[in-house]
């Protein structure tokens, strides 16, 4: 499980020039998610077999014009599998960011314009939950509702929850102290159309920015935890899974395992990318 | 008298840009010469060449003499020599000074990096500290950086630079980031130790009064080039270059007050976006033609040296 | 100081206890129950199961066999196994121990790597730093199952240097086993380690008491130890602390991955089986190592950066 690098929240809201291009990397990141989201969507177009469903007779087929990336160990199609996958390994960490900003970010705003006490308990809250690991709260989670990606998604939202509010009050906090933000409140504007409004608002970047982040890790945490078979269940499509299948990889048979690997390094890679574009993040 | 500085016709550019259009200076030992511009004129620039500060993409001309070394070739070995016989004074003491050591081991650093006794670079660093004003200077020295005000911090910047003796004191505005009480004070210390031990000064600043009080000699720097070289008291009262008259001009005076803050019309321009001609003619109150296309030749009116077409009528 | 550290310790007392209870109500919550686990599919007659309740405390109220449990840890006892009846401190410290010198031997190789890389790519610029700098930008994508993916099938199918599967015998074969694993963890964290400490040694480097410093005449070598590592090595430091707390938890992937006993796969199998003094214990050395493991880099720090240590008092 890995812990999330939220470190620059500081830097982060300093920087307040916008940026006004993606740039070339900015732009290829772009094209690998719109990609990869479009064979999400438009999976049983895309897909020239049904992903469960195998030819016994033919597993582990080599590369060829019928499959594109040959056959699993049960003969099931390599591509559509990869193609269907991207929903299952899509969809989650979605949720686990939604989830989080949702309660994130109000508990940021609240943290920041509320100060003293407020702050405290609520920070004290967030560092208990902090020293949680992820991985501990979804092994539990499965314990309670069984294994399945809801559970691990209620799991890794909770787990996400104290860096996003970290990050989100850290820079609330720095808008807050701005002139703008004291003189709107001085003239009487009340504090949750201000921060609606104004904070929130000029935060957008910054959140955008850091849900793009969040949202790779949550794919390579959601990833893992098929790879243990404790998300994603092993006959349906996830990139997780298929990224798992040890027996191919001894029986040296590859290629499976390989593209799979690559298509949750080359998303991942995006997202840091388009991440660090979107919130004007320098690259020193 | 042979000059411990010389800056002959330099010209430094940074990648693409201009910075320095043919500055030449001269420095005596023990003399104090002050620059004096607005920003963007390169006077903080000619002092860094000096001191080869310069970033990577920097690309220099012209020639700079320290003594009878050739500052613009020197490399290594030689380059670090040549820094060590120059004491440099930021003008931000808080960033200049690495903030995780304590005072004391910043001062003997020098020492202990050359081997050198350090019990005996304390002793001399507590007394120049004395010397700069400093209350209880053991106390301060065992403190960081960060406990320190930026007035006492700028006294250790200067005092680490004193102590080593140096030939040559460059100061880019060494009290700007102070306030205005305690710039005087550090100002008339650092220069009185200066004279005592013999050293040259070459003070970067923005304030002509400052730099009038202090120097010897004042070189008024604009887009780039020096437009008039003069000693100190001729260049506060007979000042020859339009732009320096400007510029006085431009100064509130102590006893009256006004209603209005004169400036200078226009604003500067930095060498990049100057002509052939002289820099300083889109402001100039007195431009010819000609102003704008030749580069006027360095006259001598007086004890000053200044470069405009129209010296002899404005003298 | 001394208030700085205590107030640290009660911090983390509070943590492992407030973790413990949260622990306690997801397995207390979960569905099923420990004896039933025990029985299988052929459960004995009413007064056996009466009888093995109450041997195993089931028949208290559930607060009152937290606290019991609670008094118990705070003597130093951390239980028996409900599943095995072994203490538990014996049950987990075999996987404890492939847990850890895992994780040891990863934060090693971050820090070399990380750090390694980092200073290469900071002291370098040009084609060093641009090459160092794509390798770790992609390394900071590769989750740790799809590097022991990689690691599997050329170091062990292909050319067969190290074991796919388990640990060998005596010291040599135990740290040959984890070699694979350790790389397969490290991958990823060294890459952040890496991107860190480059950017904060590069704002070292061209920062204005690294000029003074220059000025001065400092030598090389300690310009680069004086003013630009020892100014640069907090932030790294906070993140190694970081990366590798985070491994005690994330090391199951690994473990799995390589069929080691360690923590995680325990973890799984008695959060299954409900056997509740295992789990507990275990989150225990999860969080407690996470705690312990902040708490030693935020010491770091403070001994490197003397602002730090005001900010603490």
């Amino acid at each position: 499980m890995t812990v999330l690098p939220f470190t620059a929240a500081r830097r982060l809201t300093r920087s307040r020039t916008r940026r006004t291009g993606l740039g070339v990397s900015g732009w290829a990141a772009v094209v690998v998610l719109v990609l990869v989201a479009a064979a999400a969507v438009l999976a049983p177009l895309i897909a020239p077999y049904d992903p469960n469903t195998g030819d016994l007779l033919h597993p582990y087929a080599t590369p060829s014009a019928d499959h594109w990336l040959g056959t699993d160990g049960t003969g099931r199609d390599v591509f559509s599998r990869l193609v269907y996958g991207a929903r299952t390994s899509l969809l989650g960490p979605a949720a686990v960011v939604l989830a989080a900003l949702l309660l994130g970010v109000p508990l940021a705003l609240v943290s920041a314009w509320r100060g003293g006490r407020t702050r405290i308990v609520l920070g004290s809250v967030l560092d208990v939950m902090f020293a949680i690991p992820g991985l501990l709260l979804a092994i539990l989670a499965v314990a309670m509702f069984g294994p399945g990606l809801g559970a691990a998604v209620i799991a890794l939202a909770i787990a996400y929850l104290p860096y996003v509010a970290r990050l989100a009050t850290t820079a609330a906090e720095g808008e807050r102290r701005l002139p703008y933000v004291q003189a709107l409140s001085v003239q009487g504007h009340g504090a949750l159309r201000v921060n609606v409004r104004h904070v929130l608002r000029n935060l957008s970047p910054v959140l955008v920015g850091q849900a793009s982040v969040a949202f790779a890790y949550a794919l390579i945490d959601l990833a893992s935890l098929s790879f243990l078979g404790l998300a994603v269940q092993a006959p349906q499509a996830d990139w997780g899974v298929l990224a798992s299948d040890k027996d191919a990889l001894l029986k040296g048979h590859p290629l499976g395992v390989a593209s799979a690997s690559v298509l949750i390094v080359v998303t991942v890679l995006s997202l840091f990318v388009l991440g660090s574009r979107v919130s004007g993040e320098d690259r020193r | 008298m042979t000059a411990l500085l010389q800056v002959d016709d330099l010209t430094l550019d940074l990648g693409d840009t201009p910075i320095l259009r043919g500055v030449s200076l001269a420095v005596r030992p023990g003399e104090a010469l002050g620059i004096v511009g607005e920003s963007g004129s390169g006077k903080s620039m000619t002092l860094r060449t000096v001191a080869r500060l310069l970033p990577d993409s920097a690309r220099t001309g012209g020639a700079v003499r320290v003594g009878d070394r050739d500052v613009l070739g020197l490399r290594g070995r030689e380059l670090r020599e040549h820094r060590r016989g120059l004491g440099m004074v930021f003008q931000d003491p808080r960033s200049a000074i690495n903030p995780v050591h304590t005072v004391g081991a910043f001062l003997v650093e020098r020492a202990r990096d050359a081997g050198q006794d350090t019990a005996a670079a304390r002793e001399q660093a507590l007394t120049v500290l004395r010397r700069m004003g400093m209350t209880d200077p053991e106390r301060r020295m065992r403190q960081h950086p960060f406990e320190l005000s930026g007035g006492l911090l700028q006294r250790v910047m200067i005092a680490s630079v004193l102590m080593e003796r140096p030939r040559l004191l460059l100061a880019d505005e060494p009290t700007t980031a102070l306030d205005v009480t305690t710039q005087a004070d550090v100002l008339a210390l650092t220069d009185e130790l200066r004279r005592e031990m013999g050293a040259a000064l070459v003070l970067v600043t923005h304030d002509l009064d400052l730099a009038s009080a202090v120097c010897d000699r004042i070189a008024v720097m604009y887009g780039g080039r020096v437009l008039e070289t003069a000693p100190a008291a001729t260049l506060r009262d007979d000042a020859v270059h339009p732009y320096t008259r400007a510029l006085l001009a431009s100064r509130p005076p102590l006893d009256q007050r006004l209603t209005e803050i004169p400036v200078a019309p226009g604003s500067p321009v930095p060498a990049a976006q100057t002509g052939p001609g002289c820099p300083f003619v889109d402001r100039c109150p007195v431009a010819l033609p000609i102003c704008g296309s030749a580069l006027p030749e360095e006259r001598l009116v007086g004890a000053s040296r200044v470069r405009c077409h129209r010296v002899e009528e404005v003298a | 100081m001394r208030r700085f550290l205590l107030r640290r310790l009660l911090g983390a007392v509070v943590t492992l206890l407030i973790a413990s209870i949260v622990v306690y109500l997801c397995v207390y919550l979960s569905p099923g129950s420990p004896e039933q686990v025990l029985f299988g599919s052929r459960p004995p007659s009413p007064e056996v199961q009466a009888q093995v309740r109450e041997y195993l405390g089931l028949d208290q109220s559930p607060v009152l066999r937290y606290l019991t449990w609670l008094g118990h840890v705070l003597s130093g006892d951390l239980g028996t196994s409900l599943i095995t009846q072994q203490p538990v401190s014996s049950r987990i410290a075999d996987p404890a121990l492939v847990t850890l010198s895992l994780v040891a031997y990863a934060a090693v190789l971050i820090v070399l790597l990380g750090v390694g890389s980092g200073l290469l790519a900071a002291l370098r610029p040009g084609p060093v730093d641009a090459g160092v700098t794509t390798l770790t930008s992609v390394a900071t994508a590769v989750p740790a199952f799809v590097a022991a993916g990689v690691l599997i099938s050329v170091f062990a199918v292909q050319l067969g240097w190290f074991p796919a599967y388990g640990q060998g015998d005596g010291v040599v074969g135990w740290w040959h086993g984890l070699t694979l694993p350790a790389v397969a963890l490290a991958i990823l964290a060294s890459g952040l380690v890496s991107r860190v400490t480059r950017a904060s040694a590069r704002q070292e480097l061209a920062s204005e008491h690294v000029e003074t410093a220059r000025m001065r005449g400092i030598s090389g070598g300690r310009l680069l130890r004086s003013h630009v590592l020892h100014n640069a090595a907090p932030s790294v430091v906070t993140v190694i602390g970081l990366q590798v707390a985070g491994l005690v938890a994330g090391a199951v992937v690994v473990e799995q991955a390589f069929g080691l006993n360690g923590l995680g796969g325990l973890l799984i199998s008695s959060v299954q089986q409900k056997d509740f003094p295992v789990v507990q214990a275990i989150a225990l050395v999860v969080v407690g190592a996470f705690v312990l493991l902040n708490l030693l880099a935020d010491l770091v720090v403070m001994a490197l950066d003397p602002r730090a240590r005001v900010v603490a008092r």
